[in-house]
């Protein structure tokens, strides 16, 4: 039990820890790599939950696609971060006091928080027992049998949005040099490189 | 050839669409933009052969694929007119496309998964199989309405309906989780089960679900007040891609519209009917009033649109078998007049260019008079006008609100036509006493005289026998109410 809380009190530290960093690192790219830790160990934390499924997809989803995403994006945005910065202070009243109203709400909600009785037996389809089947395996059961017409479905969603992104985005350009990748492998060297003998004195 | 699984054959024609889709997918991609007309055409045969996939085997109401997905009478009369609706936009949209510079081979293959996403919807029988197939044809109309991505008011329109689009859909996906939370189901049969229980008194928390899921769909009827978008999309989209939306998407919507009513929330009438009042008396009142000074006419055409969608939910708001019927009937009706109209806003060009303004039809009787007739016949149709179809129309939908003793509704309704009468009118005026302006273009091309002809023919002379839309609308009602 104690290991644990111990892990409780790690991934926890660590997330909350590398959140606040998230927004006071000063470089962005460093933010952006504060927030990957801050994913993984939610995942962490999800696992001691025993929502092993979502810990799995919060790594391969938030930190495989979205945080790389981010990446690229602010590595290839040139953002200047001091001038981001200025207005720091000006706008530090107002927010704090935002904050801390949210932060009071917040409070006041999770301090009268209880659920339904109602709520806490679904009326018309039980889920079984985590003791019975972990996430991963009641999921796999159902996702290809009885919902395989809403994977199907989803398959279509994201080929369409694929299709979509290229036909917005996708221009031929004529007069671009692309890269041949078969007339580069099938160059020999005698194609490339002609040596010629110079006699000394002759270069000029 | 081993035996097709008997589950798979109600979706039969979905399963169709989907592999022609993605095989016109990869004609389009080895044949280059060339090859759009053919790929267009294969699209509408595709169409055909959907349609009779469906029409065919249908008798009674079959689950399929564990029960997501129903066909029935009413899911096949839905189908099929959106079948139609697509199958006429995409042939007149042929000669647009060749001469505006649209000639690349997605555009049909886009329409095409656009059907099969109201197709999906419009059998949806689950809260998660409505979400796939709104998300599949929604996606693909965002793309389209941004398909000229060169003119900044295609881009403009094709953006503002992905943000509220998307911004809609997420209201509808919060309403189903909550009604999930609150029920532990998403089968429609199931909630059916669960509120129809004598004595139930529904949890607050479905009914706050239920208004999520009616502002979602309301959004995609582009019903007051979630119409915003409306008439900057058909504005700035390229004209067929207006003509598309303006009726195979809203009947794939109204359709869903009335099952989730009818069917999973056929129990809560008592709190959803007072929504359905006020959507659709406000969407009468604003579609008559704000239309009255528009001068461009897909502007026009998009406030027509949503007093036409206020008067179908009419029939909703009744609750009842004819109001049901009703709105089958009008959305029938609404297609021929649409398409039509649509098709003779396509014909407006003067020196190979788009016009839109009203003015421009000045004169169009003399000009042009065969286009001017049949523009009269689809506006004096809109307007609601004897013995033309778009009276009966709104006749079937106000008998069944005056049967429901909602006769407040009625009035409403009957005196906002009128108002909507002035503006269809004055096209009419201006074509037949104004001043001649430049003739349009000549041919208008034989696709589009052939649309205008079938459309016109239909509306005029639906009186004559009308008999067999109003028994196939009566069992497709029927369907809902078992």
């Amino acid at each position: 039990m104690i290991v644990a809380a111990l892990a409780f009190y790690l991934f926890a530290g660590v997330t909350v820890g590398s959140a606040v960093m998230v927004i006071a690192a000063r470089n962005p790219v460093h933010s952006v790599l504060f927030l990957i830790l801050a994913f993984i160990n939610s995942a962490g934390l999800f696992v001691l939950l025993g929502a092993e499924f979502l810990a799995m997809i919060l790594v391969v989803v938030y930190v495989g696609a979205v945080a790389v995403l981010f990446l690229f994006v602010v590595m290839m945005l040139d953002i200047n971060i001091t001038a981001l910065r200025e207005g720091f202070l000006q706008y530090l009243p107002t927010g704090g006091m935002i904050g801390l109203v949210l932060f009071v709400e917040l409070v006041l909600v999770v301090g009268g928080w209880s659920l339904e009785p109602e709520l806490a037996a679904p009326k018309a389809t039980p889920t079984p027992a985590l003791t019975e089947l972990s996430n991963t395996e009641a999921l796999g059961g159902v996702i290809y049998t009885d919902y395989v017409y809403l994977f199907q479905g989803a398959g279509l969603v994201l080929l369409v949005a694929m299709i979509g992104v290229i036909v917005l985005t996708l221009r031929v350009r004529v007069g671009v040099r692309k890269q041949r990748i078969g007339r580069q492998v099938a160059r020999r060297r005698e194609d490339a490189v002609e040596l010629k003998k110079v006699a000394s004195g002759d270069g000029a | 050839m081993p035996a097709v699984p008997a589950d798979l054959l109600p979706v039969a024609a979905e399963i169709w669409l989907a592999l022609v889709g993605m095989a016109l997918l990869m004609f389009g991609a080895f044949r280059g933009h060339r090859a759009t007309r053919l790929i267009a055409g294969l699209a509408v045969g595709a169409f055909i052969v959907a349609a009779v996939l469906i029409i065919g085997p249908a008798s009674r109401a079959t689950l399929a694929l564990g029960g997501l997905f129903v066909v029935d009478t009413f899911a096949v009369f839905m189908k099929t007119l959106v079948l139609i609706g697509a199958a006429l936009t995409l042939i007149m949209s042929l000669g647009y496309i060749r001469r505006e510079d649209m000639e690349r081979f997605e555009f049909p293959v886009l329409v095409l998964f656009a059907t099969l996403g109201m197709m999906m919807m419009v059998s949806a029988n689950d809260l998660m199989a409505l979400y796939i197939g709104l998300e599949l044809q929604s996606l693909s109309l965002y793309v389209i309405a941004a398909f000229r991505r060169d003119s900044l008011r295609s881009t403009e329109a094709g953006l503002k309906y992905f943000v509220l689009g998307a911004l809609a859909s997420g209201m509808l996906l919060y309403g189903c989780s909550l009604v999930y939370g609150f029920t532990g189901t998403t089968r429609f049969a199931a909630l059916a089960a669960l509120f129809a229980a004598p004595g139930a008194e529904p949890a607050t928390g479905v009914v706050v679900g239920l208004v999520f899921i009616a502002a979602g769909l309301a959004f995609k009827v582009s019903a007051v007040p979630f119409h915003m978008w409306t008439p900057d999309v058909y504005e700035g989209a390229p004209t067929p891609v207006t003509a598309f939306f303006s009726v195979a998407p809203k009947i794939a919507a109204v359709a869903l519209l009335l099952r989730v009513m009818m069917q999973p929330f056929g129990g809560l009438e008592a709190q959803w009917q007072q929504i359905v009042v006020f959507i659709s008396v406000a969407s009468m009142l604003l579609g008559a009033f704000a239309a009255l000074v528009q001068t461009n006419i897909k502007r026009l055409m998009a406030y027509s649109s949503i007093g036409h969608i206020g008067y179908a939910l009419l029939g909703l708001a009744a609750g009842t078998e004819a109001g049901v019927r009703g709105v089958l009937i009008y959305m029938a009706i609404y297609l021929a007049m649409n398409v039509g109209a649509f098709g003779c806003i396509l014909a407006m060009r003067r020196q190979d260019r788009m016009v839109e303004d009203i003015d421009d039809l000045a004169g169009l009787s003399r000009t042009h008079p065969l286009m001017a007739l049949a523009l009269g016949i689809f506006m004096f149709a809109m307007a609601g006008i004897p013995p033309l179809a778009g009276f009966f129309a709104k006749l079937y939908v106000f008998l069944a609100v005056i049967e429901a003793k909602l006769y407040v509704l009625a009035v409403i309704g009957v005196l906002s036509s009128v108002v909507a009468a002035y503006y269809y009118l004055r096209i009419v005026k201006i074509m037949y006493f104004d001043e001649a302006a430049d003739p349009f273009d000549r041919p208008i091309g034989r696709e589009l005289s052939l649309v205008l002809a079938g459309t016109g023919v239909f509306t005029l002379f639906f009186f004559v026998y009308p008999r067999p839309l109003l028994s196939v609308a009566q069992t497709a009602a029927a369907a809902l109410f078992p």
